[in-house]
């Protein structure tokens, strides 16, 4: 694979903070973000999709701020704060997001989720109280196929009042659709 | 997968240029470009050089004289974002905020953005087309209902940045730094078309980097706006836009610049708009016989003649706006 040139290192080295852990790690440099979480950290959660910026299941947070996995490479990462969908969660309690995406059916097949939850996540760290659009357009770099987004922006919804400690409960509506 | 490459981390300018002189040398700023490109063979890198560390090129300051340096690393969502933009070039943060999607916005560069290679689906696809070396064009047979209807001649792409057009615009240059010193190149000057050159975009030689965009100080009386219309709501690249940087006095055009993206392999300066409005009040009729003298020389291709009334129907009511603005 890797050239035996010498401006060709077979592998990389690279420190991050992930999910709140000093990790090292060594890699070839063609390699992106996305493989290196999957092939060589054997953090599976973060999706692996269309790889060309299309679809948004390989988003992570980088330094805070969403991207895509896909069109990052491993190498430019030194010394970066990575948070995958794996560090949400703290121990056994679901963070609010992954527990109302649970229970309002906002993930289906599941597959673009971890992006979203991320997207999500960054969303309400820099607004507590979005607005149906500010979510549309904090989410308009993610692709569902499955639950036609309307669930997702309600979760996020429903999350933000969590978070925010406001008594809120899911409409009828919602959970059980209309009458 | 992506190709092998070795890849340097520059930690100079004077560096970066230096490792850029090879053949087969590629700058890496955000990579949301670059990465499709090598992972899809459209050309190849035997090494990328990351300019990300370099000291200088990040953020967006103003100038003694009252211009705009934006560093050529600043991403698009600092620039959609700075409060400085919004409020004097809201044409600019408008045309920002318009760039793909959230993530690739905190990912691209505003130089990136100007440099970034056509997104033609046979230039991009496993064909060997004219801009890669080869001897046809598969747009001129064949799917082209995303492709240009002004400014093609052998190869008919549309360039895809949306900020380029809003720049240029507002008489925007960048600064480059290269092997044979500094330059500053005027976006007017900085677009090459196919007839000119049909293997590259912009008249960069080999080892040139951009590392600042600037762009003058707003006059009194200037308006500008950038109005983007694609196939989707949540985010695409512009199926026809207008950007409009305009100078007005009691009323009435002065000066200023009428600029198309998604119309030709350059963001497209309509002179002919111009010479209609400059001295006129936007009046519907004025709107109107700028926008159809815009398309005065347009010529489709077989699947893209809807560009036509589209590009009449977006000049003529973005210029209406403004006017009323
Ligand atoms: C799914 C998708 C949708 C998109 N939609 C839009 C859209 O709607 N509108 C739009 O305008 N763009 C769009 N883009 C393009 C994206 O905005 C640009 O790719 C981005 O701004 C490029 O910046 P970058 O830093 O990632 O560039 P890179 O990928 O790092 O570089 C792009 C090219 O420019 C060269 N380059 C980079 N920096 C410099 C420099 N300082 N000097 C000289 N050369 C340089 C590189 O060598 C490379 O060839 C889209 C991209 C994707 C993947
Ligand atoms: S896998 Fe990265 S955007 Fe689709
Ligand atoms: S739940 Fe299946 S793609 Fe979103």
């Amino acid at each position: 694979m890797a050239s035996r040139r010498p401006d060709h290192p077979a592998t990389a080295q690279i420190r991050l903070d992930l999910n709140g852990e000093q990790t090292t790690v060594a890699f070839a440099p063609h390699k992106t973000l996305l493989e290196v979480l999957r092939e060589d950290l054997g953090l599976t959660g973060t999706k692996h999709g269309c790889e060309l910026g299309e679809c948004g299941t390989c988003t992570v947070l980088l330094d805070g701020r969403p991207v895509l996995s896909c069109l990052v490479l491993g190498v430019a990462c030194d010394g970066a704060e990575v948070r995958t969908v794996e560090g949400m969660a703290d121990g056994p309690r679901l963070h609010p997001l992954q527990e109302t995406f649970a229970d309002l059916g906002a993930a289906q097949c599941g597959y673009c989720t971890p992006g979203f939850l991320l997207a999500s996540k960054a969303l309400l760290a820099a607004n507590a109280r979005p607005s149906r659009d500010e979510i549309k357009e904090a989410l308009a770099g993610n692709l569902c196929r499955c639950t036609g987004y309307l669930k997702i922006y309600e979760a996020v919804e429903l999350a933000a009042a969590k978070m925010r400690g406001d008594e809120a409960e899911p409409s009828e509506e919602t959970l059980y659709g209309r009458p | 997968m992506l190709p092998t490459f070795a890849y340097i981390r520059a930690q100079s300018l004077d560096e970066a240029v230096r490792q850029l002189a090879a053949d087969g040398a590629r700058i890496h700023a955000g990579g949301t470009d670059l990465l499709g490109c090598l992972r899809d063979r459209v050309f190849h890198a035997d090494k990328l050089v990351s300019i990300t560390a370099l000291p200088g090129l990040r953020g967006i300051a103003t100038g003694r004289d009252g211009a705009l340096r934006i560093g050529a690393l600043t991403t698009v969502a600092e620039v959609a974002g700075n409060p400085t933009v919004r409020e004097r070039y809201p044409g600019l943060a408008q045309a920002a905020s318009e760039v793909a999607s959230p993530q690739l916005r905190n990912q691209g560069t505003i130089g990136g953005n100007l440099c970034q290679r056509p997104r033609c689906w046979y230039f991009r696809g496993e064909f060997h087309c004219l801009r890669k070396g080869g001897t046809t064009c598969y747009a001129l047979a064949g799917e082209n209902q995303y492709h240009c209807i002004l400014g093609g001649s052998r190869c008919y792409i549309v360039h895809p940045s949306d900020t380029a057009p809003t720049l240029l615009a507002l008489g925007a240059s960048v600064e480059v730094a290269g092997p044979k010193g500094r330059r500053t190149v005027s976006l007017d000057e900085f677009y090459v078309l196919p007839s000119a050159d049909i293997q590259r975009e912009t008249v960069l030689a080999q080892g040139e980097v951009v590392t600042h965009a600037v762009v003058p100080r707003p006059g009194t009386g200037i308006r500008s706006s950038y109005r983007k219309v694609r196939a989707r709501g949540s985010w695409d690249f512009a199926l026809a836009g207008v950007a409009l940087a305009l100078r007005f006095d009691a009323g009435r055009v002065v000066d200023g610049r009428v600029v198309l993206s998604g119309a030709a392999p350059v963001p497209w300066r309509s002179r002919e708009a111009e010479s209609v409005i400059v001295g006129s009040r936007l009046e519907p009729d004025v709107c109107r016989r700028a926008a159809v003298a815009a398309m005065a020389s347009a010529v489709p291709l077989k699947r893209n003649g809807y560009k036509v009334p589209l590009f009449t129907g977006v000049i003529e009511e973005e210029l209406g706006k403004l006017g009323r603005a």
